[in-house]
């Protein structure tokens, strides 16, 4: 469910950036008053049990597809919502970086769906209302997965509605999301059965180890409505700050989205539950802007409902010089090679 | 199973390329990491038709997979291997977008090829800027960059740590894929249940794990805060690579290069 | 040299989870005394070693480590006189660089930056693995890890090293480096080990756990030499001290 540099518009990629960095700050500040010194390492070394667990594939039964453990909920049952998130977002960071899984000015709505939802929602809201303050084994797994399927389903919202916004004008919100939604909650099921079961195991081996998490506070020590209320504002200032200044660029504006579903696009081929969904070009796209550059098309740009007369010469040309700059970016590449010095 | 090993070289390898010592590698860290977001946030800045433009861009990954003795190769793998997503995400392009956007003599090309393209282009330019960050910054230098620039220690360090006990946790799953594998013969992939159990065990280990490095962070007087030691001292090199590359984006954003030139060329041949 | 002292009095430890590790320990070990504790598989050896330095505290007994008895208030003190190796050095090793890891504890104790970097050259290049310094830990060899992991400890000069199964994992000929090594440290050394022949090497007396309890307590080669007593807590006689079975004399 990562979405992809290729596919936001920098109003919202920068947006969900600022949502996300703030939520960093926030966390950061709540774990540093909660004095745990345990805490780092136990982050650290969850974070990367997440990513090995992710790297494991099971066998969903009756469908001869597979899945895997995402990881969410199950670090906020672990770790409480703030540090869950932290950790969350430390593992994007890592896969960005390593599998180029997303990138770099997506990183904000990935940390966004899959870190505030789960932690900030679907855990304080549903997993700690159905567990409540004597967790059973029968609570938790259902608190598990019914809060696994609903963080999903927001998540996956996210991702519609960061499309939407990327291009407001053009994208068919109702069948977008009419197919997000169900195959999220497939993998939501599929995800929250998993996360119960190892809850479930942790449980019956080691039962400090949750009850230990369960009872510690974090519920009562922050409000909810607040963040809320100061995210929305963030991200309306901002939203509108950026728009504001994409519309200056009308350009900037304009994408055709696309989303595939499920945790890892990578192997979505591979793994057939991941269904994938094209996207929609309306015919009331703005002017395509090809000669940029040039007076003219831009001029033609405010005359909206008409193509704009691309005439032969202007293509020939774009397609000689992109051809010549990329030959000369690899020919600078060729130069700037340091010299192997051979002994 | 297959993945986890692959992922485990994966990382290695990148991790090696980010010692090498080259200007690139010198460079501060802050500084390839503004200047990376600064190329990510024009390239996609760009409308969705936009392909020439965008060529352009291609001279700063170049010059760093050239500067930072990066192999260019294996980037392109590594980009290739991320590739289908892309391609995924503008295949429908062509089919939905039939709209011919460009004629050249007889020929017309509907508005989806150009975007599926567009696409592409900046997909690679945007994820091959970011693998080759790290290529030529190391992990240790993303995480110190954004410490300097007010990330909290307290994200930055236990990044560390998970990027540090990575390896040790893909191991251990590693290995109990492997006993799994050992004994349940015919079945070749694991069950819900089988799943749940193992990730379990592995859970169980690495809560074990966390607790003893604790212990042992204790007893070197750990008390909750991870001292930082690590100066960065930002030189005017440092200074002029993110405003020279910068101001190099900006130009290429208003101005389309390719065109001026191409528009040159056709003129003087002509 | 009162500082260089550990002395157990009636120690006892219980998990969390009412495991007993520890029932009814005694002993005083001096100023550059080399010992070994030796004993199966959960015997407790580990238990003891984390109420050395005062990760654990006991939940009954009281234990004197220098000039400090052991309490929540003194943990610091503890710190800097005793310096604990642990069994997996992937658990010691946890900062991204080699540097790093070995100017963490320093760093802690607050060192300023000079005599920080001092502490870690000297340290590195006391185990010979200076060469290392700006490697990721999780690169190193097995036992280039457990080289730089005593590194770590020396780095805070402590005067009593306390080592958990330094010589597991470790193949033959890095053992015997090992082994070297720590005989040139000058340290009161308490060592947990399965290896009894790195005990005969290195430590003139041993302590025999044996379900939590001390089993026996005397020279080293003598207690190896009683066959019953290591039957009884299931250990085997050292290698060396064992009759050569081709010419049937011992070896050492
Ligand atoms: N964290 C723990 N919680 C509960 N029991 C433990 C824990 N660690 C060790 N034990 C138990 O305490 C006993 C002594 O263990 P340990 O000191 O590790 O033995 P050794 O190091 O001699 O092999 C064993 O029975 C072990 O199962
Ligand atoms: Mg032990």
């Amino acid at each position: 469910m990562h979405m992809a540099d290729a596919l936001i518009s920098p109003a919202v990629g920068g947006t969900m950036w600022v949502a996300s960095a703030g939520l960093i700050g926030y966390c950061s500040k709540k774990i540093r008053t909660v004095f745990d010194d345990r805490r780092i390492p136990l982050m650290g070394v969850l974070g990367a049990f997440v990513f090995a667990a992710q790297m494991i594939n099971f066998s969903i039964p009756g469908t001869g597809s597979s899945g895997h453990l995402g990881g969410g909920m199950l670090l906020a049952v672990l770790l409480g919502p703030h540090a869950a998130f932290l950790v969350i977002s430390s593992v994007l960071v890592v896969q960005a970086l390593f599998f180029a899984d997303g990138g770099l000015l997506a990183l904000g709505c990935n940390m966004f769906n899959l870190g505030f939802f789960p932690c900030f929602i679907a855990y304080p809201l549903v997993f700690r209302k159905i567990v409540g303050d004597k967790p059973t084994p029968v609570r938790l797994c259902i608190g598990c997965t019914a809060a696994a399927i609903i963080g999903l389903q927001l998540g996956a919202f996210g991702v519609v509605m960061e499309t939407v916004f990327s291009d407001i004008s053009e994208l068919p919100f109702r069948t977008f999301a009419l197919v997000m939604q169900p195959i999220h909650l497939a993998i939501g099921i599929v995800e929250g059965l998993v996360t119960a079961s190892v809850v479930a195991f942790v449980w019956k081996a080691r039962p400090e180890v949750l009850s230990a998490v369960s009872q510690s506070k974090p519920v009562g020590s922050y409000s909810i409505k607040r963040i809320l209320i100061i995210l929305l504002a963030v991200a309306a200032l901002t939203g509108s700050m950026l728009s504001w200044f994409a519309s200056s660029y009308p350009d900037g504006l304009e994408w055709a989205m696309f989303q595939t579903s499920g945790s890892e696009e990578l192997e979505a081929p591979e793994h057939g539950i991941h269904a994938s969904l094209a996207s929609i070009q309306g015919s009331t796209a703005f002017l395509p802007d090809y000669g940029f550059a040039s007076p003219e098309s831009e001029a033609e740009e405010e005359l909206p409902g008409q193509w704009p007369a691309i005439d032969a010469g202007t293509t020939v040309s774009g397609l000689i010089g992109g051809l010549l700059t990329l030959s000369i970016a690899v020919l600078t590449g060729y130069i700037l090679r340091p010299r192997k010095v051979t002994p | 199973m297959a993945d986890i090993g692959a992922h485990f070289i994966e990382i290695g390898l990148m991790d090696r390329l980010a010692t090498k010592d080259t200007a690139i590698h010198r460079l501060d860290p802050r500084a390839k990491l503004l200047t990376t977001l600064v190329f990510v946030a024009t390239v996609v800045s760009f409308g969705k038709y936009e392909v020439s433009a965008l060529l352009s861009f291609f001279v700063y990954p170049i010059a760093l997979i050239a500067r930072g003795d990066i192999p260019a190769r294996y980037i392109l793998k590594k980009i290739i291997l991320v590739a289908p997503f892309a391609i995924l995400v503008g295949v429908f392009n062509p089919f939905l977008d039939r709209e011919p956007l460009l004629t050249i003599g007889d020929w017309s090309i509907a508005g989806g090829w150009i975007s599926l393209l567009s696409i592409l282009v900046r997909f690679i330019l945007t994820v091959g800027a970011a693998l080759i960050l790290l290529a030529c910054t190391g992990i240790n230098g993303v995480c110190l960059a954004l410490e300097k620039l007010g990330v909290p220690r307290v994200f930055t360090a236990q990044l560390l740590f998970m990027y540090r006990y990575l390896f040790v946790i893909m191991e251990e799953g590693m290995r109990m894929v492997r006993a799994k594998r050992c004994r349940s013969f015919s079945k070749q992939d694991t069950g819900m249940k089988a799943f749940g159990h193992m990730l379990g065990h592995l859970l169980l280990r690495s809560l074990d794990r966390a607790q003893r490095i604790h212990s042992a962070m204790s007893c070197r007087g750990f008390d909750g805060h991870i001292p930082s030691m690590k100066q960065l001292r930002l030189t005017s090199g440092d200074v002029a690579f993110v405003a020279g590359w910068s101001g190099l984006f900006i130009i290429m954003r208003l101005y389309n290069i390719s065109q001026l030139l191409g528009s040159f060329i056709t003129e003087v041949i002509s | 040299m009162s500082h260089h002292i550990i002395e157990a009095e009636d120690l006892h430890y219980k998990y969390p989870d009412g495991t007993s590790a520890i029932q009814g320990v005694s002993f005083r070990i001096t100023h550059g005394e080399s010992v070994a504790i030796v004993g199966e598989n959960g015997a407790g050896k580990s238990t003891l070693l984390l109420h050395l330095n005062g990760y654990l505290l006991p939940t009954e007994g009281a234990l004197r480590i220098g000039d400090y008895s052991l309490t929540k208030e003194t943990l610091n003190e503890v710190h800097r006189t005793v310096g604990m190796v642990f069994q997996d050095p992937d658990d010691q090793l946890f900062m991204p660089t080699v540097f790093e890891d070995v100017a963490f504890g320093p760093m802690n104790l607050g060192f300023p930056a000079d005599e920080i970097k001092k502490r870690v050259y000297d340290a590195l290049e006391t185990v010979g693995m200076l060469h290392l310094k700006d490697r990721p830990p999780f690169k190193l060899s097995a036992g280039e890890k457990r080289a730089v992991a005593i590194a770590t400890v020396l780095s805070m000069s402590p005067n009593i090293l306390v080592m958990d199964e330094p010589s597991s994992h470790l193949d033959p000929k890095t053992r015997r480096k090992l082994i070297a090594l720590l005989g040139t440290f000058k340290h009161t050394k308490i060592i947990a080990t399965h290896d009894l022949d790195m005990a005969v090497d290195l430590c003139e007396r041993t302590l025999i756990i044996h379900k939590g309890k001390i089993a026996a307590d005397g020279p080293t080669r003598e207690l190896m030499q009683d066959e019953e007593l290591l039957e009884q807590c299931s250990l085997e006689k050292p290698l060396k001290l064992q009759c050569c079975s081709l010419c049937g004399k011992v070896s050492v």
